[in-house]
This record gives structure tokens, sequence and C-alpha cells, in this order.
């Protein structure tokens, strides 16, 4: 099998292994979407006549406890990579399967508790400029959790065989995940005081 | 850098904990500063200055940004400033409105 470089050893050029440096160019363009929606809201906001207050279309008790869901994701995500630099197995599963927990908590809260309340009330987004930049962003942000959550899903399962022959690689591999778990989290410890406090 | 030793991850994850802590502690802040009832300008600069606090402790220790190499700060320095023209080209593009131009909607 041939092996693909530089997945362990730093490449000489960048002082980095190839899918670190390629993860923080991907997360850089990832700032320029969820920036270019963020700049939709200024926008929309600032030449509206009016704008609502976000706690009083959103519940801030439940926006509040999602936030403390995502914030401990991401530590247990980090855990997870931490177990594995030393070479622990058995913790790291545990972690990588707490935050995919945390992350599907997450997921059904916003469905199943948010957005089942909204159109149970007819908010749809055609509703109002709010509620269309509302679900637009939280949708989007949504979706990149549930991306998160598939590809942890296959760390903590099949993908995990790859540290029993090739453990610097798969733990390279956690990192370049645990960075785009990170930057999910990033995106909505912005989102949250934006769209329900302000 | 990343470290190897059991030791030196041992304590990387005592930061880990204590910037979790942090990171719940800011998250209650904000939180409870809705309820104090400030002026929308000023309620906007409180959050986005603890927003941008919190995100600069889950960039720092959590993705390591803290001890990264000089590329990866010179790729997010371009981010920075392509994400800070847009915004400022949006809004000054709203407010440089000239007179003399018809609409047409």
């Amino acid at each position: 099998m041939e092996i693909i470089p530089y997945t362990v050893e730093e490449r000489p050029e960048t002082g980095l292994f190839n899918a670190k440096l390629g993860v923080w160019l991907f997360l850089a363009s990832e700032v320029m979407l969820f920036g270019a929606l963020f700049s939709s809201y200024i926008l929309l906001r600032v030449s509206a006549p009016a704008w609502p207050e976000g706690a009083s279309l959103l519940s801030v008790p439940i926006g509040t406890f999602n936030t403390i869901v995502l914030i401990t994701s991401s530590v247990t995500m980090v855990m997870a990579w931490a177990s594995l630099k030393e070479k622990n197995l058995k913790r790291f599963r545990f972690f990588i399967g707490s935050t995919v927990l945390l992350g599907l908590t997450f997921l059904l809260i916003k469905l199943f508790v948010e957005y089942h309340a909204k159109f149970e009330h007819h908010n749809f987004p055609s509703k109002s400029t709010f509620l269309a930049i509302y679900f637009t962003l939280t949708g989007l942000h949504g979706i990149h959790v549930l991306g998160g959550v598939i590809l942890n899903s296959y760390f903590w399962g099949p993908g995990s065989k790859m540290f029993l022959d090739q453990p610097e690689r798969f733990t390279n591999r956690i990192e370049v995940a645990g960075l785009y778990w990170h930057f999910v989290d990033l995106v909505w410890i912005f989102l949250f005081p934006v769209l329900y406090l302000l | 850098m990343h470290t190897d030793t059991a030791h030196d991850v041992k304590k990387e994850v005592k930061g880990y904990i204590i910037v979790f802590v942090s990171l719940m502690a800011l998250t209650l802040i904000t939180v409870a500063v809705k309820y104090l009832h400030l002026k929308l300008a000023e309620a906007i600069v409180v959050a986005l200055v603890i927003a941008t606090f919190k995100a600069s402790l889950v960039a720092s220790y959590f993705m390591h940004l803290i001890s990264e190499r000089k590329l990866i700060y010179t790729i997010l320095a371009f981010t920075v400033i392509f994400f800070a023209g847009l915004v400022i080209l949006l809004l000054s593009g709203y407010h440089n409105t000239q007179t003399g131009i018809k609409f047409v909607s």
C-alpha cells in the first residue's frame, strides 16, 4: 500500500503535516461563508425600520443551554485528542462518543424544541426578515454540526481501527477533526448573543 | 507546538479545564448582561467583546493557535483582512448613497 507523505511528519516547506494546513485553509473559507451571512444580518438589521428583540421570539434559556452543550462538546473533543496523545484508546472513545452525543443533543434541541415551536406558531422563515436570517444562520450552522457529528461517529466507530497500526496518523486526524469542531463552536459563540440577546 | 510526554499532556488537560470553566462563566455573564437593559449600542459592544474573548480562548487553547506555526497566522491574517474588508465595504456602501441617482425600486 502506498503511503501518503506528510500525514505524520511535518513537511519541511511548511513545518506542518499536510492535513493541518488543509483544514486551516478550509476554515478560512468557512469564515468567509459565515462572515458573508453575518454581514447580511448587519445590513438587514441596520436598514430595517423595526427589528424585534431576539428574546421576544427566541428562548434565551434554551439558547443558553445549547451554548453550554456545544462548549462542553469542544472540551470533550480536545480531551479525545489528548487521550490519543497518551495512547489511551478507551478514553479516546469515551470522549469522542461524548462529543457525538453532545452534538446530537444540540441538534435535537434545535430541531424538535426550537424549530418545531416556531413552526407550530406559524413562524416560518417567510414571515419576517428576522426569522429569515435566523433560520438561514442557524440552519447552515446546524448542517455543519451534523457534518461534524457524522465525522466524529466514524472516528468513534470503524475509523478508530487506524490507531492500532498507525497511531500518530490517527491522532493527527482527530486533531484536524477537532479544529473543524472547535470552529463550529466558535461560530455559535457569536451566533447566540447576536440572535438571542440583542 | 504539541507536546508528547504524558506529563506535558496532563498539563495541557489542566489548561483545558480552566478554559472550560472560564467559557461557562463568560456564557453566564453574557446572558446576565442582557438583563441589565443597556442601550442597544452598548449591549452590542459588550456582547461582541465577551464573544470575541470567548472565541479567542477556544482558538488559542482548544485549537492550539497560541503555539502554532507562522504560516497559519499568515493565512488567518489574510482571513481577518478579507472579512473586515467585506463588512467595511458593505456598510460604507449602505451609508454612502449618492444624490441624483435614479432608483428603480
